[in-house]
């Protein structure tokens, strides 16, 4: 695991900021331009450091496969922001010709093989892409994220189990947000009932399995980092679970047509009645915390941290600019890509 | 040409399919279980390996395999398995490369044996393939012979989609000429097993068999039946079975499914929607009864088509049939 200079710190920080500002804009195009998004889109806010984090331990030839929650790991990658906006749009300009839309970004080139819209449908695909790296022999990692929802599904289960009997290069990032969709997690997970953190399900399975903060990207990073490094040395593969509050609901709400999307409240409110646990989760938010913190150790200036949210601003404005100019695509393209 | 059995001829196809392009990998189940076995001994414990019995995690993974360069075969043994990872073989395999815009394929293979019989009762015998020919992106493939359970395998490792192919167990042992090297069967081109002008018979995988022997028996009778296998549902060639109607004008279809939601139901529909004016007398379906298949042997033999079902159908289309039989 290397170690972070000033200049990765700054890096990390930058990254989080442009998840957040492409988030901003995802959120605020509902508003602006009504009718441009369709479907669902499930935003990531809060859960920054924890992606940003777990991503600075990647090397150029790592993969990644994720949730359907999957805008920030593409924008850490290095995948043109322009592209994304616009598949979010359903454009022909979009980073998938408008195939996939939010809940499928994928970049292969850059490692980012793909996401399952379905809970926990990826962690098997992510440990066979693992499969394939133990075998190619040239020494890569694959990271494989999901919620702590998607750990009482069997899918979960069994990918841990061959992943540790066949001693993978994996690292199983589990982001716990403690709702799944409406429901906290002791309400539907034995150990969380229990009051036990998600990481002892790795006991099962005869793998490590550590709780970080997931608020912030340097533990994130040297516990996903440890982990990468125990994977990459053929010691098999780890359960990371990192602990993250998203400040979104689960996502917009599907709604008859020609009635306009929306995000509801976050469900600490409007379900359990608990604007306490919101308030207290917005005060811990992990990117002006970063900032704070950055700033404070004299890493970075205050007038930096500024220019870097401006800058990630231009950046997210012109990829709606982008977004909203492209054009749809051609409407008999649709059955191009059924088969290879 | 060498006369070997159908299940030797499928492992022929992958052995020849591993040998030839490295990126090709045999895991699942039952396989690979003693350092002897053939495909270990051969390739090695990174391409040939046995797992769990997870069926979501092994789909799951070759998807993964794929999505990351490899072409896996996956051995689920029987085809009702792939039931319980029916997530990962409808809603995933087949929908990676259009989700991502056609940034990635996903070439692998599902190996299942399927419509078992034989007493194995109701949940191993099942005659699921229909349920597949609704799902775009997924190949399926019904070897009928050894020569096309070669044939079909090796074009399905080369395919770049998913291919769900399906071997019926009561073929396993069964010996045919197959040619020796390199064959391949290409996806959507149908075999006629028998030239016939009187009418068109098309029977599924296993039912080919007892096809052929009812176009025998009907021979006999002075009538000449056309017994087109269509090897493949995904793609379908209806092209020859169209043209077969026109010459013949009457249609029975053969199928080991029950009728609902069928590969013959699917077919029967299609002719109906192209070759409707070629039609002399309304299609006929030979499937099994809308049931789960039975454990004691009388009532299985009578869910299931036989000869005499397919004979009684088409003496029926034909108006050969006593009114009211």
């Amino acid at each position: 695991m290397k170690e972070l200079d000033n200049d990765r710190l700054v890096w990390m920080f930058t990254q989080m900021a442009r998840i957040r500002e492409f988030e901003e804009r995802v959120k605020g195009t509902f508003e602006e331009h009504p009718g441009v998004i369709r479907g669902h889109t499930h935003l990531a806010d809060g859960a920054e450091a924890s992606i940003v984090g777990s991503l600075a331990t990647m090397e150029p030839n790592d993969q990644l496969m994720t949730t359907y929650r999957c805008h920030g790991y593409p924008i850490v990658l290095g995948t043109d922001t322009k592209a994304m906006m616009a598949e979010i749009y359903g454009k022909k300009t979009g980073l998938c010709g408008g195939y996939g839309g939010s809940m499928h970004l994928t970049d292969v080139e850059r490692g980012f093989l793909g996401t399952s819209g379905i809970v926990a449908q990826g962690i098997p695909q992510a440990t066979g892409a693992a499969y394939a790296a133990q075998i190619r022999k040239q020494g890569q990692v694959v990271l494989c994220f999901f919620g702590d929802g998607a750990s009482k599904q069997g899918a979960f289960s069994e990918s841990l189990n061959v992943a540790s009997l066949w001693k993978l290069p994996i690292v199983f990032i589990m982001e716990n947000n403690n709702y799944n969709v409406v429901t906290r997690s002791e309400q539907e997970d034995a150990n969380a009932a229990a009051g036990e953190p998600l990481a002892v399900k790795a006991k099962a399975f005869s793998m490590p399995g550590v709780t970080v903060d997931g608020g912030d990207p340097v533990a994130v990073y040297e516990t996903v980092g440890a982990a990468v490094d125990r994977a990459r040395s053929g010691e098999g593969p780890t359960l990371v679970e990192s602990k993250v509050y998203r400040l979104s609901a689960h996502g917009n709400i599907i709604v008859p047509p020609g009635i306009p999307l929306h995000f509801p409240e976050h469900e600490a409110i409007e379900v359990f009645g608990n604007p306490e646990e919101y308030e207290a989760a917005k005060r811990g938010d992990p990117v002006p915390r970063f900032r704070g913190k950055l700033v404070q150790d004299g890493v970075m200036s205050a007038e930096q941290a500024d220019e870097i949210m401006q800058s990630a601003k231009d950046e997210m404005q012109a990829a709606v600019d982008f977004g909203i100019e492209s054009p749809l695509p051609e409407p008999a393209e649709a059955t191009k890509y059924v088969y290879a | 040409m060498t006369e070997i059995p159908y299940i030797a001829a499928i492992e022929m196809a992958i052995h020849g399919e591993m040998e030839r392009d490295d990126s090709v990998l045999y895991f699942g189940q039952n396989i690979a279980t003693s350092e002897n076995d053939k495909f270990l001994q051969a390739f090695g414990p990174d391409r040939v390996r046995v797992t769990p019995i997870s069926e979501t995690a092994e789909i799951g993974m070759a998807v993964g395999a794929a999505l990351a360069g490899y072409r896996p075969v996956v051995e689920l043994y029987m085809a009702e398995f792939m039931l319980v990872a029916m997530n990962q073989v409808v809603n995933e395999a087949p929908r990676f490369r259009y989700m991502t815009g056609g940034q990635v394929n996903v070439p692998l293979v599902l190996k299942a044996g399927y419509g078992f019989t034989a007493g194995w009762a109701g949940q191993h015998t099942g005659t699921i393939y229909g349920m597949f020919m609704g799902v775009p992106g997924l190949r399926v493939a019904i070897p009928s012979t050894a020569a096309d359970a070669k044939g079909l395998m090796a074009t399905a490792i080369r395919d770049d989609n998913p291919v769900a192919y399906f071997h019926h167990y009561l073929l396993t042992l069964e010996p045919g000429e197959v040619p020796d090297g390199e064959h391949l069967v290409p996806f959507g081109e149908a075999a006629v097993r028998r030239e016939g002008g009187d009418v068109t018979i098309v029977a599924l995988g296993y039912m080919v068999g007892l096809a052929m022997n009812a176009a025998e028996r009907l021979a006999g009778e002075g009538i000449q039946a056309e017994v087109i296998d269509p090897r493949t549902l995904n793609p379908l060639d209806m092209k020859t079975i169209i043209e077969s109607v026109e010459k013949t004008g009457h249609l029975v279809l053969v199928d080991q499914a029950t009728r609902h939601g069928s590969a013959s139901a699917v077919i029967a529909g299609e002719v109906a929607d192209e070759g409707f004016s070629s039609l002399r007398a309304p299609i006929k379906q030979v499937t099994a009864l809308e049931s789960t298949i039975p454990y004691s042997q009388p009532m299985e033999e009578y869910i299931l088509p036989s000869e005499d079902k397919i004979v009684g159908a088409v003496q029926q289309v034909l108006g050969q049939a006593p009114v009211g039989a």
